[in-house]
């Protein structure tokens, strides 16, 4: 193994959970408000996982007070605590942009064993 | 005047998380060990400065004469040949080893290269020129324009004309050391450096202000 993938595998996480786009997770991220450091939770379906290895970043989508709300995040990001699968979805697609023109009850995802 | 100085090889570009959970852009840097060669004095050759290698080359890469400035002073064949003039360099002894630990996270550098070669290009990409419409029969897309007034009737010297580009010497100056890693001989350095990978690099404290 040369030394670019040894420093890149040295960072990437070992402990996140298989996921997909379609899967309802909560994120638990960890946020510094002056000077404390606490969690907060960030919960919705995942839309898309972009990229490999260590730059992969995942995009988590939920409506919140009516309005579409997104949040991209790096897998391997040392912000994030733990990540939870929630639900898991069948889709058809790897990527769910076509949620973002759905509202209510068409934006249901239909879940999978 | 340089006061630290070493040789590496560029390796790549990736990115690492920061204490504080950003991602930084590296490149990670190869550097050393580099061994003085020869020492050159004030009385002997009128400067001071030193003559170090870097990287290991097998006997029969080597003419005679390269052989020579080894073999006098029972030293390893290296493939790279490059003079520093240090401030300190009555410091250095022939046959010292100059190791990566010479930098500490948050050290700012200047990095030396040869850049990439791009070629023949056009004043678009080498001289940032801007483009004519694409569209519409403009018929005058990445073309140079005007190569100035026609009363002297011919073009000044030093204008901005399409040419070769690339593939020469090229320093970044001012860029961080985020990570230093001695036993791999490992440098991570913020930013972008020149030159393809595998490319020799010269890597010294920064000119600039500070560190």
């Amino acid at each position: 193994m040369d030394l670019l993938t040894s420093v890149e595998q040295e960072q990437i996480k070992k402990d996140i959970p298989d996921f997909r786009p379609g899967d309802t997770v909560s994120v638990y991220t960890k946020v510094v408000e002056g000077g404390r450091e606490r969690i907060q939770v960030f919960e919705g379906i995942v839309i898309a996982r972009k990229g490999g290895g260590l730059r992969e970043t995942f995009t988590v989508r939920k409506i919140s007070y009516g309005v579409g709300v997104e949040r991209i995040f790096p897998l391997n990001s040392p912000r994030i605590d733990r990540i939870e699968v929630v639900k898991k979805g069948k889709v058809r697609r790897a990527k769910l942009y076509y949620m973002r023109k759905l509202r209510g009850k068409a934006a249901r995802i239909k879940e999978r064993d | 005047m340089i006061s630290k100085a070493i040789l590496g090889k560029k390796l790549g570009m990736t990115q690492i998380f920061s204490d504080t959970g950003e991602a930084l852009p590296v490149t990670l840097v190869e550097a050393g060990p580099c061994l003085v060669i020869q020492k050159k004095t004030v009385n002997n050759d009128g400067y001071s400065a030193i003559k170090v290698g870097y990287e290991d080359i097998k006997e029969n890469r080597l003419n005679k004469p390269q052989k020579g400035q080894f073999t006098k002073n029972q030293l390893a064949f290296k493939r790279y040949l490059r003079e520093f003039r240090m401030q300190d360099a009555d410091k250095y002894n022939v046959g010292d080893e100059i190791k990566v630990d010479i930098f500490q996270p948050g050290d700012k550098v200047d990095v030396t290269g040869i850049s990439k070669g791009k070629g023949f290009a056009g004043g678009i990409k080498r001289w940032n020129f801007k483009r004519g419409p694409m569209a519409h029969g403009s018929m005058y897309h990445r073309r140079p324009g005007s190569g100035g007034a026609t009363d002297p009737a011919r073009v000044f010297k030093g204008n901005k004309r399409p040419g070769h580009l690339g593939a020469e010497k090229s320093t970044v100056q001012n860029l961080e050391v985020v990570k230093v890693d001695p036993e791999k001989n490992l440098l991570m350095i913020k930013g972008s450096v020149p030159g393809p990978k595998k490319s020799l690099l010269f890597i010294k404290n920064t000119v600039k202000s500070g560190k």
